[in-house]
């Protein structure tokens, strides 16, 4: 196996989001497919993360962390459903 | 004159002259992907040029194969910060893939089996700096380093080097590519640290 679970986003979404967005439900660009960003497949090693949806491997999002800027693009994500409380 | 004596600070060490600002050596080869590895049959691949007047000039595996080749042996710098002194590759020289190519284009796109895209300067593919390689270290290039065939374009960061070559696209304008679109730099030279939009 070459990728690891959408947890390995955790920590670096956790510097940009005050919630954790790994449990947030994202609906897939490519084929439809709705779960949690935990469940993506995540490529490659910092400084560029690449997720991939589990259903048809398309880019959900990258992430790129530099030493001053962070960039995210959520190229593949239709809609990202994010629990909060009452 | 400062309190410590010169004789007391200690020679500087000298910096590897091949080494670029902010990399380190490695002696193993790290594999890096952005996603799965394709596994494409050798009767299956081609690689294309493909001009931006729309002229497609293509070889299949076997015509790339009869075509003259070279044994570049390069040094590699990649964006993770890992350096690899004197690689030796075998592939066919980018100026011999254009020779026949007439283009008034100034960009190229290279395109991947599995989608990846990265964008160069086409200047930056000939005179001798560029190559499309289908043999490391004396075996077949593995599928996990970019295998049938990768393009080697060592003077720039090595996500320049797209794994997996299926073709260049030859552009009158400059199109960012998969990581120049998600916060990378457009050019990427090691010894100016182009890592990043910005740098």
């Amino acid at each position: 196996m070459d990728y690891q679970d959408g947890n390995a986003l955790a920590g670096p979404l956790s510097e940009i989001f005050t919630l954790d967005v790994t449990v947030a439900q994202g609906t897939c660009a490519g084929c439809g497919l709705r779960g949690p960003l935990a469940g993506l497949h995540v490529y490659g090693a910092a400084p560029g993360l690449v997720a991939r949806c589990p259903g048809c491997e398309e880019v959900v999002l990258t992430l790129v962390r530099g030493p001053k800027d962070v960039w995210l693009d959520m190229r593949g994500a239709v809609s990202l459903r994010i629990p909060v409380t009452e | 004159m400062g309190i410590i004596s010169r004789a007391f600070s200690g020679r500087p060490r000298e910096p590897d002259a091949k080494l670029p600002p902010g990399q380190y050596l490695v002696h193993d080869f790290p594999v890096l992907s952005a996603g799965p590895t394709p596994r494409v049959p050798l009767d299956r691949w081609e690689f294309s040029i493909d001009t931006a007047e729309g002229q497609v000039h293509r070889w299949s595996w076997e015509e790339f194969q009869a075509l003259p080749q070279e044994t570049p042996t390069v040094d590699l710098h990649c964006v993770t910060k890992w350096s690899k002194f004197g690689t030796g590759w075998k592939g066919v020289s980018l100026d011999v893939l254009m020779e026949d190519v007439e283009s008034a284009a100034e960009y190229a796109l290279a395109y991947s089996y599995g989608g990846y895209t990265t964008n160069l300067p086409l200047e930056d593919l000939l005179d001798g700096k560029a190559w499309i390689v289908h043999e490391y270290d004396g075996e077949e290039l593995a599928p996990a380093h970019g295998g049938p065939a990768r393009l080697l374009v060592p003077h720039l960061y090595l996500w320049k080097s797209a794994k997996w070559i299926k073709g260049l696209r030859l552009l009158d304008e400059d199109w960012p590519g998969f990581w120049e679109t998600a916060g990378y730099h457009n050019y990427g030279d090691p010894w100016r640290e182009q890592r990043y939009q910005g740098d």
